[in-house]
Order: C-alpha cells, then sequence, then structure tokens
C-alpha cells in the first residue's frame, strides 16, 4: 500500500512477517519497484514467505495486475469496459497500436511505452477513457492520440 | 478532542457544525477520479490562491479557533455527473459550475465573491436551452433521492470533522449506548434492507447467521472489488465518503460480535485507498475506530486490503482466498456459507460497500424511514451508473420501483444525436439487454430477473442504433473467458465454446445451427457452473437471443449488421457520384488505403482498410461521399462487383 519506492527487498520484507497473507501485498510492492516481478525477486518471496517457488508463480500468475517482463516507461492502458467499448474503445486502441507501433498487450522496443487493454477502470461516465501512468484520460477521440501521447505527466 | 464516550458525540457534532458555520461561503471543488482527470485540481489550487489574495484566510483550522471566514474552498468527493466536470458548487447559494478550468477561476470569484452574480457560461444547460443555477434545477439531478450519494460531493472526505458535522458517527454512538446485537439487527430486518453487491440477499439474515455462528473470531469484509465493467458506484463512495463504510462496518461488526475487519478495494481505484486510509487514520486519532471505541469497550479496527486485478475476486468465497494469499478461485458447492467459515475458516461477514452505507443513515433515521421509499421487495433507493449512449452521463441514486423511461429519458436526457434507442444493459457481464418495449418495466431486484436481466452492481449502460446487440454479447463472453478462474468445465470450456461461435458470426462465418446450440449451451453452463460467475455468464448471450434475435439471424443468413459495427460484415464505400476529389480522406488515412487524384473520385481498397472511420470524419459534410455498408452491398463492394 506504499506509494513510495522501496529501494530494494528488504526494505519490503520489512514491512512483513513472512505470512501466507501477506503475499500479495509483497508481490505488489515488490512490483512497485521496477515495474515488473523479477524472477530473482519471485524466488526471494519464495523463501520469505516460505512456500515452494511454484506456488508464488500460481498466485501471482492468476493475477492481471502482475507482470512479469520489463514494462515501458510509459503505461498506456486503454479501458474496455462497457460504456467505453460502446462508445468506441476499439478504434482508440486501433489508434494507439497505429501510432505508438505495437500491438495491444506488448511494450515498444525501446522500452518508453507498454500498451494494453483493461478491464474497467471505473470512469465510465468519461468513456472513452485512457490511463497513461496514473493520468486519466476521457473522452478520448482517436484523433487524440498523438497529444495525449506527448502530454503524459509521469 | 476525541469520542470519549458514545455521549460526546453530539456535541463533537455541534462543535464541528459551528465552526463550518462560520464559513460565510464555500467553493466545493469535486474532486472524484473523473473531475481530477479533467484539471479538477488546478482549479482548486487556483481557487485558493485566488482567494487568498483577496486577504481571505481558507485554512480551515481558523474556523475551529472561532474565527470568522468570509470564504473557503474544499474538495469533495465523486459527485456523480462525470461527464459535466470538473464540477465546483459555491455554497450557500448552490450555484452549480460545470466544465470549470483553472482559466476560468478568477471570473468565478469576481462574480461569486465580489459582485454576487453569476458566471452563465459555466450553468449547466439544459435540453431546452435554459442555464440551471442551481443542482436543484438540473433534472439529472432533481429526480434522484441521495441517500448512500448523499454526502458525495457535499462533504471533503479528507476531513471527519466534516462527518461528523453531517451526523457522522451518530448511529454507532446510538448503538453503543445501549443496544443489543439482536437489536440492531432487528432495525435491519425491520427494514428489509437487500444486499446491494447483485444478488440482493436480506442484509438482516446474513448478520444474524454470522451472530450465530460459533466463535469468538469473526470478521467483517467490506466487498469493494467492483469489477462490473461499467460500474463506479462503490468507488466513487468510498472517494467521497468513506467514513459511512467504515461506520456501517463497524456497526455490523457489533452486532455480529467481530473484532477485526478488511476493505477490499480493486487495484485500480488509488484514490479510493488514500481517501480511505487517511479515513481510517483520522477515526482512530478520534477513537471511534479501533480499540476500546468511544470509551465502550468494544474494540474494531481495520485494514485494507488491494485487490490484484481478478475479477472473480468479487465472488464471495473467491475474495476470502485472495486476502488469505491464494488464487481467487470459488469454492464448489457443497461448501459451509461465508458467514459460518470464512476467513481462515472463521464466521465472516461479507457486504457491498453500499450496503455498510446504508446502516448509520437506518439506525438513525428508523426502518420505516426506509421503508417508506421503493417497493415491497426491494425497498429503499437504487446507485446506477447510468452511462453509454446517453446525453446526461454519470451516477444516479433513485427510489427502487422507478421505470426504466424516467432513468433514461427524465434523468438521462435520453439518447444524443439524434439517434434511437436501442437497449439498455443492466448487471454488468452478469445481466442482460433489455429492448426499448421494456421502458417501462418498475426498476427493482425482481423485476429485473423477471425479464431476462437483473440489478447487478448497478450498472446500466444505454445504447443506440449503432451498438450491436451481437456484438455486445461477444464483448461480454470476451469478458468472462478473460475472467474466469479456469477451475470448472461449464464455465471454462463452455464459455470459451460459446465466444468462437459468436467470434464466428460476428466474422460473418456463423452457421444455421450456431444459435440453438448457444442457448442449448448457456442452460447447461447455468446448470453446471460453480459459482455466480460461470451461473450468470451466458445471461448476455442469452438475452440478446432472446431480444434481438432478428440481428444475430441477419448476421448469419444476410452476413449483414444492421448497427454498421462488426468489421467483417461491413465496407467503407466512396460514392463516386458524390466525390469531388477534394482528397482529405486519402491524406488522412493511415493506411493509405484510399487512391485518387484531383477530379477523379476516390476509391478505398477493401484489402488495406482498417475501418477506423477517420475517412468519414474527413468528408466535408456537403459532399457526404463517403458511407460503410453491409449485407449484399458489402459483398459486392469488396468482391469487385459494383
Amino acid at each position: 500500500m506504499c506509494k513510495t519506492k522501496d529501494a530494494g527487498l528488504n526494505d519490503v520484507f520489512a514491512r512483513f512477517k513472512g505470512k501466507r497473507e501477506e503475499l500479495i501485498p509483497i508481490l505488489q510492492a515488490a512490483q512497485n519497484m521496477d515495474g515488473y516481478l523479477q524472477a530473482d525477486a519471485m524466488k526471494q518471496i519464495a523463501k520469505f514467505v516460505s512456500m515452494p517457488e511454484s506456488q508464488v508463480y500460481g498466485v501471482a500468475t492468476f493475477y492481471a495486475q502482475f507482470y512479469f517482463t520489463r514494462r515501458g516507461k510509459h503505461q498506456v492502458k486503454v479501458c474496455y469496459g462497457t460504456a467505453c467499448h460502446v462508445k468506441g474503445a476499439t478504434r482508440v486502441l486501433d489508434a494507439f497500436e497505429r501510432t505508438i507501433g505495437i500491438a495491444c498487450g506488448c511494450t515498444s522496443d525501446d522500452y518508453e511505452y507498454s500498451l494494453e487493454r483493461v478491464a474497467c477502470v471505473g470512469s465510465c461516465a468519461l468513456a472513452p477513457v485512457v490511463v497513461v501512468d496514473e493520468n486519466v484520460f476521457g473522452q478520448v477521440d482517436p484523433s487524440q492520440v498523438v497529444k495525449i501521447l506527448e502530454n503524459r505527466v509521469c | 478532542m476525541q469520542a470519549d464516550s458514545p455521549s460526546r458525540i453530539p456535541e463533537i457534532r455541534e462543535n464541528c457544525k459551528a465552526a463550518y458555520a462560520r464559513q460565510k461561503t464555500r467553493f466545493l471543488v469535486c474532486a472524484g477520479t473523473g473531475c481530477v482527470s479533467g484539471g479538477a485540481l488546478a482549479v482548486y489550487e487556483e481557487l485558493k490562491l485566488l482567494i487568498s489574495e483577496k486577504g481571505i484566510d481558507v485554512d480551515v483550522e481558523l474556523l475551529f479557533e472561532g474565527n470568522e471566514s468570509e470564504a473557503g474552498v474544499a474538495v469533495s468527493g465523486c459527485h456523480g455527473f462525470c461527464q459535466m466536470g470538473p464540477l465546483v458548487r459555491f455554497e450557500p447559494k448552490g450555484i452549480f459550475y460545470t466544465k470549470v478550468k483553472a482559466s476560468d477561476v478568477a471570473e468565478i470569484v469576481e462574480a461569486s465573491l465580489v459582485q454576487g452574480t453569476v458566471v452563465e457560461r459555466l450553468l449547466y444547460e439544459d435540453i431546452d436551452g435554459n442555464r440551471c443555477i442551481t443542482e436543484h434545477e438540473v433534472s439529472f439531478y432533481n429526480r434522484q433521492q441521495r441517500i448512500v450519494l448523499g454526502n458525495c460531493g457535499i462533504i471533503n472526505p479528507e476531513d471527519i470533522r466534516e462527518y461528523f458535522a453531517a451526523d457522522g458517527y451518530q448511529a454507532l454512538a446510538q448503538i453503543l449506548q445501549g443496544y443489543t446485537s439482536e437489536q440492531v439487527i432487528d432495525v435491519v430486518a425491520k427494514s428489509r434492507l437487500r444486499g446491494r453487491g447483485g444478488a440482493g440477499f436480506p442484509v438482516d439474515r446474513k448478520w444474524l447467521s454470522c451472530l450465530k455462528a460459533p466463535g469468538n473470531s469473526k470478521y467483517v469484509v467490506c466487498n469493494g472489488d467492483e469489477g462490473d465493467p461499467g460500474a463506479f458506484m462503490d468507488r466513487s463512495v468510498l472517494e467521497g465518503n468513506p467514513h459511512a463504510v467504515i461506520e456501517g462496518m463497524i456497526i455490523s461488526a457489533f452486532a455480529i460480535g467481530a473484532s477485526y475487519g478488511y476493505i477490499y478495494v480493486r487495484a485500480e481505484y488509488p484514490l479510493a485507498v488514500i481517501r480511505l486510509q487517511t479515513a481510517i487514520e483520522q477515526a482512530r486519532q478520534w477513537k471511534v475506530l479501533g480499540d476500546n471505541i468511544m470509551g465502550t469497550g468494544f474494540s474494531f479496527d481495520l485494514e485494507i486490503f488491494q485487490g490484484a486485478g481478478a475479477f472473480v475476486c468479487g465472488e464471495s468465497t473467491a475474495l476470502v482466498r485472495s486476502i488469505e494469499g491464494y488464487r481467487g478461485m470459488p469454492k464448489a458447492m457443497p461448501r459451509a456459507r461465508t458467514t459460518e467459515e470464512g476467513l481462515w475458516g472463521k464466521p465472516t461477514l461479507l457486504n457491498n460497500v453500499k450496503t455498510f452505507v446504508f446502516i448509520p443513515d437506518i439506525i438513525r433515521n428508523g426502518a420505516d424511514w426506509f421503508t417508506a421509499t421503493g417497493t415491497e421487495g426491494s425497498p429503499g433507493t437504487a446507485v446506477f451508473a447510468l452511462t453509454g449512449k446517453i446525453r446526461n452521463s454519470g451516477l444516479i441514486e433513485v427510489p427502487m420501483g422507478i421505470k426504466l423511461r424516467e432513468i433514461i429519458y427524465d434523468i438521462g436526457g435520453g439518447v444524443p444525436n439524434n439517434k434511437k434507442f436501442k437497449a439498455v444493459q443492466t448487471g454488468g457481464p452478469s445481466g442482460g439487454c433489455l429492448p426499448a418495449n421494456m421502458l417501462d418495466l418498475e426498476v427493482d431486484f425482481d423485476s429485473l430477473l423477471k425479464v431476462g436481466s437483473m440489478m447487478g452492481s448497478g450498472g446500466m449502460v444505454v445504447m443506440d442504433e449503432n451498438s450491436c446487440m451481437v456484438d455486445i454479447a461477444r464483448y461480454f463472453v470476451e469478458f468472462t473467458v478473460d475472467e474466469s478462474c479456469g477451475q470448472c468445465a461449464p464455465c471454462r470450456d463452455g464459455m470459451s465454446q460459446m465466444l468462437k461461435i459468436l467470434e464466428d458470426i460476428t466474422a460473418g462465418k456463423g452457421r444455421s445451427e450456431d444459435l440453438a446450440k448457444l442457448e442449448e449451451m448457456g442452460r447447461a453452463i447455468i446448470a453446471g457452473s460453480i459459482c455466480g460467475l460461470g451461473q450468470s455468464a451466458p445471461n448476455p448471450v442469452l438475452s440478446t437471443l432472446h431480444y434481438f434475435r432478428h440481428e444475430y439471424d441477419a448476421h448469419i443468413n444476410e452476413k449483414s449488421c444492421a448497427a454498421l459495427s462488426c468489421k467483417e460484415l461491413i465496407a467503407y464505400w466512396i460514392d463516386e457520384e458524390k466525390c469531388k476529389a477534394c482528397g482529405l480522406c486519402r491524406k488522412a488515412c493511415p493506411v493509405e488505403a484510399i487512391s485518387g487524384e484531383k477530379k477523379v473520385p476516390h476509391v478505398i481498397d477493401q484489402s488495406k482498410c482498417s475501418k477506423c472511420g477517420i475517412c468519414i470524419e474527413e468528408c466535408p459534410d456537403k459532399f457526404n461521399a463517403i458511407s460503410i455498408v453491409t449485407g449484399k452491398q458489402k459483398i459486392e463492394i469488396v468482391e469487385g462487383v459494383k
């Protein structure tokens, strides 16, 4: 839950006791450091909570929040909720794919952008919605894509 | 000051009320996620700055020290009318400004604090062109009955003192001053409150089951895993009035004998998490939460658990597993009820955010107050997220029993852009689509079930003539397939097969036997799935097959999508008689699919066209040379016959 980034896993572990029920918050904090869960981190987490690595992966891979490959510096999430879909999210996603030059679910070669579709961010009255890093953009039209990518605030 | 005993609460309330009354006027800036995305925080900062420049000190602490102030500025939670944000209200007159930018602030301050006038261009304009000065004049608001949403947009959720001033924690004090557990549950029973998570289970029965369950270790969990696409009311309540959720949870904990709780919030709601954290800390400081609440010896504390992105974790047993650190896989029947064996095998009360928010009001105002609204089977109000092809999009709270027509036309303002209403989808991925001839339906839990839909979380997505109902069914099934936990074959494999069939139909590869197959599979999946996700997943397909079969037939038999939506069944076509070869479409086409020269009508290369729609937008209205065709016309064009 801590928004400030931990410097290393030891800082994360210092806040917990190593109990099973802490697994998901620990994974969330670990991912918060580098943007994804690295193999080495998973090993250490498994040791910390005294669980086989396979089971830790079993839990982590179940949840959409966790990534296992390096993400782009900027994460572009096109909302695919019902309202957004009805109001043209597909066209918005197509426009982002064309502009960034990557397919949905991928990261650009220069690791500048990751693009993905997400289930619903809960801003349905502003459909179609796109979230870039922490910033929410509402009523997005495909013609605004370039501006959104330029104006992203880190 | 702390709440050392329940009898101090009224005094705390009066102190807080008196403090805020010393502020003669106040600007309230909506800082829900929607308005923040539109720049509300910049508006807030600019207001603070300009008011200070007038020599007015906006520090709230001064009010509590007994000082008066000409004006103040605060943030509020989500006001519900996100589409018109950023929203600013000037109290006490209640002047309601919409789409406010930081650059508008100087004008607003001048008008409000100096001239005593309004800035007309920022007022909401209704469908007849009239400017509404206050919310009460706006039809989006004045037909609502805001109880759960009552304080959202009115109080600053980041200061517990505003909650105290608004009768906050009075109900808890009342309970702690002499109710027994049974008496609390009795009030809830008389109110006939039904859970607002979607299934509408009687709240008192759940609480009683938990109270009766043996054991000293019990838990209260608030289900804030609002995963239904199209629903954001729980988010708004958590952001806008977190204390009401906390108070409701503490009261329920008292009723069932629990000492610890969790608020399960989706990962996608970071602002809600922050507001809750602040609220929890303040509640502890004031002794209304934690050890020895209000000095009565009753202790209850709670923490936030952030979901990690799994729709299925909204199901009670999956949610419990998730908190315990496991994959969120629902338990198969036969299984003990969560109220008897929940978290770590202990009795656990799980209720939705909105359910908890009703509780303090019901305790304070009485069960009769609550049942005076709504229907016999569904007393009270319902919160809906009204979105999609609707003029006034946002969160609304209305009495149960209201007609769909009133929601969509009177409150929602109808379908924009001169398009025709086609359907309204309720209940998210578990619900169904209702056509125009259902508009006089009086909405409550049971009436929606009767017509093949359900209340669900309260999402209400309006669709017009350009929404393809087959595509909507495919969309929901795709969602369910993604979110299925994968445990049971009916859901995992059955829904995947349904998806393949629907994808074939929308791609023009449907077969005549597909519809009967979808219906048969749907019934089997409902009967055979382990949990509510699978048991309701076929609903969008079955309801669209029931009400919109003609669309399915056209997709299969005529390869035609009347909504002009399914990409494989449509083609963009330039009418050579209307095309004046201006070249705008050719230059704008992102895939260079349009060819032509000056004075030569342009042509779209169908093999390259990605159907993005940019060419139609570019073609000047006076030419209107590009259209979308489907069915026979499309086949002729693509096969080059025309």
